[in-house]
């Protein structure tokens, strides 16, 4: 039978620790505390937290916080849920102008 | 195997099945939500461009997104206590060739037929109005009341709103069937082989809607299209509304989000065949260096932005181009809302009104009617 995840699951309730003002995704400043509240608001899946909070949104695509997510959500989910791995890569690996990406074709 | 039972089952997460659910748990039903997907959303909910529009509208689902956008999405980030980024900038759509002018004033007769104001602008005023257009515009349509919003953070918030308020939701659970019990779909069965049972069964995944209405005699006319968009990096606030150019091939839509980025779709030609990763939504090779040229040619100020993200989603196209909504009469209990054909992400909230509405027998917010499943007749 193929995994799912129930999300009526009680996660328990969100605890303020001492280093919630901590950034974790320093392209867009997201701090270990905002991640902690989005995962009691809902928010079990990397992506999910992605997308609501913006972490790994920024220039580097995640490629500096994207871990540092995942130990957090790992942690404050201990309960079973998988969290869906990493940020999805996607194109371009590195930023690139309009004006040299539109002469692709040539 | 479980079997789990609510008032409604609602097949898919996205903005649709999460918006039937939220406002179906207000009205005090039992709601329980499942989605193929692990994560919420992840259809064309999460991959669109944010567009919060009536313009362009076709004409049947005109009242629809006119009451969604003057009814629900002022009032939703304060209903559901997240900011989703909803902004009213207006509407612009430039064209670029005078062949073009026709279709700005075929959208300006079409709208004003339901009372939506839309002013025909000349060359002179579109560049007063956005100094960054090209110099071969010859002409726009503006729309005062359109606007924008975060598609991704609206749909998660209207799945953490239902989610508070009691809509149990199950991710990984792929809807294989729905099963008729005495005459009436009163279950729907997974892959995993679990049951979700009810009174009111909604089908809320888009495409994959066919194949589960197939599987109790009903069919609805859509098939896939390929659409691709990707997103810059952020800048200086320059475009205050949404922006298109029509009749453009390797065009451009989009807007600059309240981040400063724009997030930009467009066309390459190549959608309706795409040689595509399936599973991973990458983006197929020529579009977002069509997209890159159609920015050039149209806005040349943005030629020196960087594009830091591309990526694909599958759009529900139905036969004409408008939703599929409401109750399936052959079927009691069966609801649709799919085939929105590109225009769900605006739609999804009033449609969810409309279907917890009709579930609890209330006169909905906007007739459904000429959205319904049965408008696809055979001619003989």
């Amino acid at each position: 039978m193929k995994e799912y995840l129930d999300r009526t699951i009680d996660i328990g309730p969100y605890v303020p620790e001492a280093d919630d003002d901590l950034i974790i995704c320093r392209c867009e400043e997201i701090t270990k505390g905002e991640i902690r509240r989005a995962i009691h608001e809902g928010m079990f899946t990397m992506t999910e937290v992605k997308r609501y909070l913006r972490t790994g949104m920024g220039l580097c695509q995640g490629q500096t916080c994207g871990r540092l997510v995942k130990q957090i959500m790992e942690k404050e989910l201990s309960k079973g849920i998988s969290t869906d791995g990493e940020n999805t890569a996607r194109a371009p690996m590195r930023p690139i102008p309009m004006n040299v990406y539109g002469k692709e074709a040539e | 195997m479980s079997v789990r039972c609510a008032d409604m089952i609602v097949v898919g997460s996205g903005i649709v099945g999460s918006s039937t659910a939220y406002y179906a748990a207000k009205k005090g039903m039992k709601v329980i939500v499942i989605d193929k997907d692990g994560v919420i959303g992840n259809g064309g909910s999460s991959r669109n461009g944010g567009g919060v529009r009536v313009s362009g509208r076709l004409a049947p689902e005109i009242p629809l997104a006119k009451y969604a956008v003057e009814n629900i999405w002022p009032n939703l980030a304060d209903e559901l206590g997240v900011d989703i980024e909803y902004h009213r900038g207006g509407n612009i759509r430039f064209a670029f060739h005078e062949k073009d002018l026709p279709a700005l004033e075929n959208i300006k007769r079409t709208n004003e037929a339901y009372g939506v104001n839309i002013e025909l602008i000349d060359r002179a005023e579109a560049k007063r109005r956005c100094p960054y257009v090209g110099d071969s515009v010859v002409g726009a349509a503006v729309c005062d009341i359109d606007g924008s919003a975060n598609p991704l953070k609206a749909t998660l918030a209207m799945y953490r709103a239902a989610r508070n308020l009691g809509v149990a939701y199950y991710s990984g659970e792929e809807a294989v069937a729905v099963q008729n019990v005495r005459g009436k779909a009163r279950r729907v069965i997974t892959a995993n082989g679990n049951v979700y049972e009810g009174e009111h069964i909604v089908l809320a995944c888009s495409y994959q809607a066919r194949a589960l209405a197939n599987t109790v005699g009903v069919d609805f006319p859509f098939r896939q299209k390929l659409i691709e968009i990707f997103v810059t990096e952020a800048t200086k606030p320059m475009f205050d509304f949404m922006f298109s150019a029509v009749g453009a091939s390797g065009g451009a839509y989009g807007h600059q989000t309240e981040h400063g980025s724009f997030v930009w779709g467009g066309d390459s030609g190549h959608e309706h065949h795409p040689i595509f990763e399936k599973d991973t939504f990458q983006c197929i090779q020529p579009t977002a260096s069509a997209i890159s040229r159609g920015t050039m040619t149209y806005f040349p100020a943005l030629a020196e932005l960087k594009v830091i993200r591309t990526w694909a989603g599958w759009i529900d196209l139905c036969e004409d181009l408008v939703p599929v909504i409401g109750p399936v009469e052959e079927v009691p209990g069966l609801m649709v809302a799919a085939g929105y054909s590109a225009h769900g992400f605006c739609l999804g909230p009033v449609s969810g009104k409309i279907l917890a509405e009709v579930a609890v027998g209330e006169t909905p917010c906007v007739d459904w009617k000429p959205l319904a499943y049965d408008r696809f007749k055979s001619i003989f």
